[in-house]
């Protein structure tokens, strides 16, 4: 009997078990099972959280091996972590210790200017961020099996995220309506393959799942980015940058499922306590988003 | 008789649930709210996060009306994690379930998401013809009561089961383009409505 591992089927097919979810950043074993317990569908691993590597400056690197073991061994769900774009070395690391998937983020510092890792390669599934149809697809073309909007990370606010998805969503509304030839032309214009494109035309949305990241801070951002189209949604540092995570937590993980019911909205979003504070995007002197080819 | 088949839509891969139904030509309806159990036939668990689904479960009070009615005999399925809910233990965990299935699991038991894998199954009621069966992060069946029904195994183990009314796989059928995995299930829905 053949047992096929690693494959196109397994890696799109876990990430859509993660619909209709919140994967949350947690930075210890603590705060991953207040995460697991207020009902996160997975984790991702980190040093700091991104409000916090914006603070620190510096290079960004993947975490240590001890902080992402000792959050594999604290939770049964399933756990994610960050490497630098085009980091082959970081995610053959993190494959080799198991965790379940990768994200290849620009909220760490890029180590590759021109090129992003080939997925296909790998047996691990990748998570990658874009900001528009074009990009998305260019990492699809890679191998990731599930994409994120950027938005822009570490910063409570959600304008970012918003274009992000409003873009993507737009722009395939567009694929759709075009005719054979257009699309060649379209592929041309957006630096992906036509065939991703004919795929995007035939199913009206990504071949893969989409989730909103980068400035969710509230319960009401969360379903904004739902009713906006997304899958699911990351929520990095608006969680443990809140005064009362575990309130917060769980406050998301309901908004997430009830986005389209205002009366659970209304109920989950009473008594969260006091979100994290929040940064006007056109005062940042360093925009994440923008690292990434 | 026309039935109407429910998809729990708490979280997860809810809309390759639909799908399936949709290629049966079944009419479907997503499940989130206690008060749409009653429009349903019959309700789908899909894969997910099963310590996700049974937290919303408990928060919006749908876990005791289920309970009750799936113990009074309204037919359910439940893939991967799905199965998790509708058991009676997760093996180590003090993990809540329903409970209406007379199996012990035990959760990621083929290990972690490197480890997930495809193969081909025999399910002797659909003939020669294998079941491609998609296993990811799966639970394991590692006791099961004499009242469940053993459809197919793999290396020795139950991965699909089924105990009068309620049925389950540790694979999902769903992310494939075989639907009588789904078929069988409506086949059981038909019967309980009788």
């Amino acid at each position: 009997m053949d047992i096929y591992k690693g494959t196109w089927v397994v890696k799109k097919g876990f990430a859509d078990m993660f619909k209709g979810g919140v994967i949350m950043d947690v930075t210890n074993a603590e705060q991953a099972k207040i995460a697991e317990e207020a009902g996160a569908v997975a984790v991702m691993a980190l040093e700091r959280v991104p409000a916090d590597i914006r603070k620190a400056g510096g290079v960004a690197r993947m975490a240590s091996i001890s902080k992402i073991k000792e959050i594999m061994e604290a939770v049964s769900i399933p756990v994610m972590a960050k490497v630098r774009i085009g980091h082959i070395a970081e995610a053959r690391i993190l494959e080799e210790l198991g965790v379940d998937f990768i994200d290849e983020s620009e909220v760490l510092t890029p180590a590759d200017d021109k090129f992003h890792i080939n997925k296909h390669e790998f047996r691990v599934p990748f998570v990658c961020g874009a900001r528009d149809l074009g990009e998305a697809l260019r990492r699809i073309a890679e191998g990731a099996a599930m994409i994120r909007t950027k938005g822009e990370a570490g910063t409570g606010n959600i304008v970012e995220a918003v274009k992000h998805m409003r873009r993507v969503q737009d722009e395939i509304r567009k694929v759709v309506n075009m005719s054979d030839e257009e699309l060649v032309r379209e592929a041309k214009e957006l630096g992906a393959p036509v065939e991703l494109l004919r795929e995007v035309k035939r199913l009206g949305r990504l071949p893969v799942v989409n989730f909103a990241a980068g400035g969710v801070a509230t319960p009401a951002d969360a379903a904004l980015m739902m009713i906006l189209g997304a899958d699911g949604v990351f929520v990095g540092s608006g969680i443990f940058k809140s005064k009362e995570p575990m309130k917060m937590a769980r406050a998301i993980v309901l908004a997430v499922t009830y986005w389209d019911n205002p009366r659970i909205l209304l109920k989950v979003s009473e008594d969260v306590g006091e979100p994290m504070h929040g940064l006007d995007v056109d005062e940042l002197e360093v925009k994440l988003q923008e690292r990434g080819w | 008789m026309s039935l109407k088949i429910g998809v729990l839509g708490l979280q997860g891969d809810v809309r390759e649930h639909i799908r399936m139904l949709q290629l049966l030509g079944v009419e479907s309806l997503i499940v989130k709210l206690p008060e749409d159990l009653s429009l349903v036939d019959g309700l789908i668990i899909p894969g997910g996060e099963s310590t996700t689904m049974i937290r919303i479960m408990k928060e919006i009070e749908m876990y005791e009306p289920l309970k009750e009615k799936i113990e009074e005999g309204f037919p359910v399925f439940g893939t991967c994690a799905g199965m998790i809910l509708l058991s009676k233990k997760v093996e180590g965990s003090d993990q809540l379930t329903l409970k209406v299935l007379d199996i012990e699991v035990e959760r990621n038991a083929y290990g972690r998401q490197i480890e997930s894998f495809e193969v081909d199954i025999k399910v002797p009621q659909f003939g020669d013809k294998p079941v491609r069966a998609v296993f990811i992060r799966a639970p394991k069946i590692v006791k099961a009561g004499n009242e469940v029904e053993a459809l197919a195994e793999y290396e020795g183990t139950p991965v699909f089961v089924r105990e009068n009314n309620v049925m389950a796989t540790s694979f999902h059928p769903e992310l494939t383009d075989d639907a009588r995995v789904h078929e069988y299930f409506i086949k059981i829905v038909g019967e309980f409505k009788k």
